[in-house]
């Protein structure tokens, strides 16, 4: 059999084919089976990441405050379906509740970097089945990362350059400043040109905005510039002019939330939402995710290449692999077998040694019974001895008093002759 | 334990398992603005589609090719004209990167000059099965790397055309033999070639059939005629042909029934199925017909208009395969058909049952036979259980 392949040539068509429609076929196919998006909002307690997640999807996600009191970091994720014309997006939320809330933060982004993998490795898992069912997986890696900075108008704390280093590797960073209200709009230049500084010196690795498509790239260009997004969440109404807008209110005036000029949330809805919601899903897939299964595998000890070079397939180094898993399997059954083999010889020869004492013992009481019955049968010898001499006594005895009794009663007998003789007679 | 499956427990890590509420957005977010995204994204990185027609010589099939993506695919179009039959069974692939309204796609047909031509054409299918298999076994190997490219190249076969020969009964052995084993491999459409040597009845008759109940009288035999039956009849059981055919052997071709996802699916694939195979005529030419230009097969009986509906159902084909379905052909083929295969390759050393997750892969065996009875995983959507186990009919 043979296959003849032609180089790729371009060709022109002569009329209308009709494969335009290509694309529309695809997002049909794609708005039936739905989206999946994952947020994880990262910050302290109180720094307004639910009311911002309220504001940008415009609805309210049921939940309740976190106490200061958690004694770790955990994550709680919420699922919820929206719909918008005829796009259906299944959006997961999830919450660090309790982050900076500890006395000792060495561990804070432990639970936070053991999420994001638990994420991966369930989809590594579903990957590797071989009855799998990836088309209607609910994908459940986290997309973005925003991370929230506490408006101090200084510099990063250490606790969020560490965190973010050690997430930067997993997932898409986008990094806002929350609460930006407090800050002066002076100073809001310096605390972010500052905050990028230091990102870069640190060589933290945010989400960069896509710059190669043309259609988006000028628009990315520009909101990239203004990173990290200075926002204000508010899911409160105030009437601005004869409208109704989303605003916070101050004695001193009022913060839109969606005017440019007072922060920038449009910007970030935008960013997150509008222009690259895709590229952020299909980052986390080609790069952090293909990243993480790699190290996985290489983890278990496959590899794509031996030292000589020549390709490794991964059903050899399976194969290989499940034989020495085998091999050790048998070892270690035989290891068992054998222990088991030493305990029985043991424990026979305990149960040896205590039936022969039990059979000494034996022999022992046996033969103590045996003088002890004999000593019982002498001295019940002796006592029938004494006892029939006792009786040959007795009845010596009785014959004796029989025998005296009768000469008794005759010597009485004769006492009463006597006095009853003539002789006796005394006139 | 298993050391290849060890997993660190997710369930300390994992926060509780989330249900999914639905939410009512008091304004306009801007999500749906991910269909733009998605479709920008989708035209940068371009298409791909791989067609594979199937037929014996001079059935048209690469004439076909050209007629359907109005260019010159193949370069000679004249078969037999000092083309020696091949001995054996070869298969040709051409690439070409087309473009319309700026969506490009990268085209592969690959054509199997030879195909039942020999006098003993037993095992004709095993080098088609084994190049679709080979495309498979290419994308698996891909898959499974551990440093894996970003875009896997797609060259497994989307969609295979099916030309049967208009000799206006019913299928050949051949035809049977062959639509069997590869309607459980790839998607199959079969089309009744050079149509145009039928009359319209005769079409019909050919995909649809009197057949008479037993018991009735011989020698009234009812004609099917536009639509009504005339002559004498008893009780007719109206069949299709070749569907009578299809079904009796069991091939599902596509679209397959049991892949339906919903109602306006099953709808609109029901009526292509009423449809199936499509009379087809394939012609290269241009030649004027009341002032428009159409392309067509001039004989001297008059011109035979390719994309007239009355005259064939070419436009049918086309659609189908290019305008509506063809995300559906790459779709079922990587969700359903290379599923399937993937799942056979994985299963193949297995002596004794593993259990579901046991990953397995021996090297590829030499010959690759076709998949003894698919089983994908029932109830979601896209995948089915083929219920016809027949795996009695394997060589």
């Amino acid at each position: 059999m043979f296959i003849m392949n032609e180089e790729l040539r371009n060709l022109s068509l002569s009329g209308h084919v009709g494969f335009d429609s290509l694309p529309d076929q695809l997002v049909n196919k794609s708005t039936s089976q739905g989206f999946c998006f994952n947020i994880l909002c990262v910050g302290e307690t109180g720094i307004g990441k639910s009311t911002l997640m309220d504001t940008l999807f415009n609805t309210k996600f049921e939940s309740d405050p976190a106490t200061h009191n958690e004694p770790g970091v955990r994550l709680k994720a919420r699922s919820y379906e929206l719909q918008e014309s005829n796009v259906r997006l299944k959006l997961t939320i999830v919450d660090t509740v309790g982050f900076g809330d500890q006395i000792n933060k060495d561990d804070s982004y432990k639970p936070i970097v053991e999420y994001i993998d638990a994420q991966f490795e369930a989809y590594l898992q579903e990957e590797l089945k071989i009855k799998r069912s990836l088309f209607n997986y609910h994908d459940t890696r986290i997309h973005a990362c925003l991370y929230f900075i506490a408006p101090t108008g200084h510099s990063l704390k250490s606790l969020d350059l560490v965190t973010m280093k050690k997430l930067d590797s997993k997932v898409n960073i986008i990094p806002i400043i929350a609460k930006a209200d407090t800050i002066a709009k002076n100073e809001l230049h310096k605390f972010k040109s500052k905050i990028m500084s230091e990102l870069v010196s640190n060589g933290v690795q945010i989400y960069q905005f896509p710059t190669d498509e043309e259609t988006v790239a000028e628009i990315n260009a520009t909101m990239s510039v203004h990173l990290p997004f200075a926002v204000v969440g508010s899911t409160e109404e105030v009437k601005i002019g004869n409208k109704m807008a989303k605003a916070r209110q101050y004695p001193w005036g009022v913060v839109q939330v969606e005017n440019e000029n007072h922060c920038d949330f449009v910007k970030l809805r935008e960013m997150l939402i509008r222009v690259n919601m895709e590229d952020l899903r299909e980052q986390t897939h080609t790069r952090h995710y293909e990243l993480y299964r790699r190290c996985k595998l290489e983890e278990m000890g496959f590899k794509d290449t031996d030292p000589d070079s020549k390709p490794f397939s991964l059903q050899e180094t399976y194969e290989a692999k499940r034989n020495e898993f085998l091999g050790e399997l048998q070892k270690k059954e035989e290891e068992m077998r054998q222990m088991f083999v030493m305990r029985v010889k043991e424990k026979e020869a305990e149960l040896k040694e205590a039936e022969k004492e039990l059979h000494e013992k034996f022999d022992l009481l046996k033969r103590t019974h045996q003088e002890e019955k004999k000593k019982v049968e002498d001295k019940k010898k002796e006592l029938e001895e004494e006892v029939n001499n006792f009786q040959k006594k007795k009845a010596a005895a009785q014959l004796l008093q029989s025998q005296a009794q009768q000469s008794g009663a005759q010597q009485t007998k004769k006492d009463k002759d006597k006095k009853n003789s003539p002789w006796l007679c005394t006139e | 334990m298993d050391p290849l499956r060890q997993s660190p427990s997710p369930s300390s890590s994992r926060a509780s398992s989330p249900r999914t509420l639905p939410c009512e957005m008091l304004g306009y977010v801007g999500i749906e603005a991910v269909l733009d995204q998605l479709k920008i994204k989708a035209m940068k990185m371009g298409f791909e589609f791989n067609i594979m027609v199937v037929g014996q010589s001079g059935l048209g099939k690469s004439t076909m090719v050209n007629t359907l993506f109005k260019s010159k695919m193949w370069k000679s179009t004249m078969l037999g004209l000092g083309v020696p039959t091949p001995q054996t069974l070869q298969l040709q692939s051409v690439t070409h990167v087309i473009e319309e309204s700026g969506v490009k796609l990268k085209l592969t047909v690959t054509d199997t000059p030879g195909f039942g031509d020999q006098i003993n054409n037993d095992k004709c299918w095993d080098p088609i099965l084994g190049y679709i298999n080979e495309q498979y076994e290419q994308y698996l190997q891909e898959e499974i790397l551990i440093t894996r490219q970003r875009h896997i190249p797609d060259t497994r076969v989307h969609c295979c055309v099916y030309f049967v020969p208009p000799t206006g009964h019913c299928l050949r052995p051949l035809d049977i033999e062959f639509l069997q084993r590869l309607c459980r491999t790839v998607n199959v459409v079969p089309v009744i070639a050079r149509a145009d040597s039928l009359t319209i009845e005769e079409r019909e008759a050919f995909r649809h059939r009197v057949i008479w109940a037993p018991g009735t009288s011989l020698g009234s035999v009812g004609v099917w005629r536009g639509g009504e039956c005339t002559g004498g009849l008893r009780s007719p059981v109206c069949g299709p042909q070749i569907q009578e055919n299809l079904k009796t052997h069991g091939i599902e071709v596509y679209p397959q029934k049991c892949l339906d996802e919903d109602v306006n699916d099953k709808v609109l694939n029901s009526k292509i199925r009423e449809r199936i195979p499509f009379a087809v005529v394939g012609a290269d030419r241009e030649h004027i017909v009341n002032g428009r230009c159409v392309l067509g097969r001039k004989t001297k009986w008059g011109i035979i208009e390719v994309e007239n509906m009355a005259h064939c159902e070419f436009p049918l084909l086309r659609d189908l395969l290019i305008r509506s379905h063809l995300q559906d052909l790459k779709d079922i083929t990587h969700n359903v058909h290379y599923e399937n295969y993937r799942i056979f390759r994985l299963n193949e050393s297995h002596v004794l049952p593993r259990g579901p997750g046991w990953v397995n892969l021996a090297p590829a065996p030499a010959s690759v036979p076709a998949p003894a009875g698919p089983q994908a995983t029932p109830g979601p959507p896209k995948v089915c259980r083929w219920a016809k186990d027949n795996s009695d009919e394997e060589f």
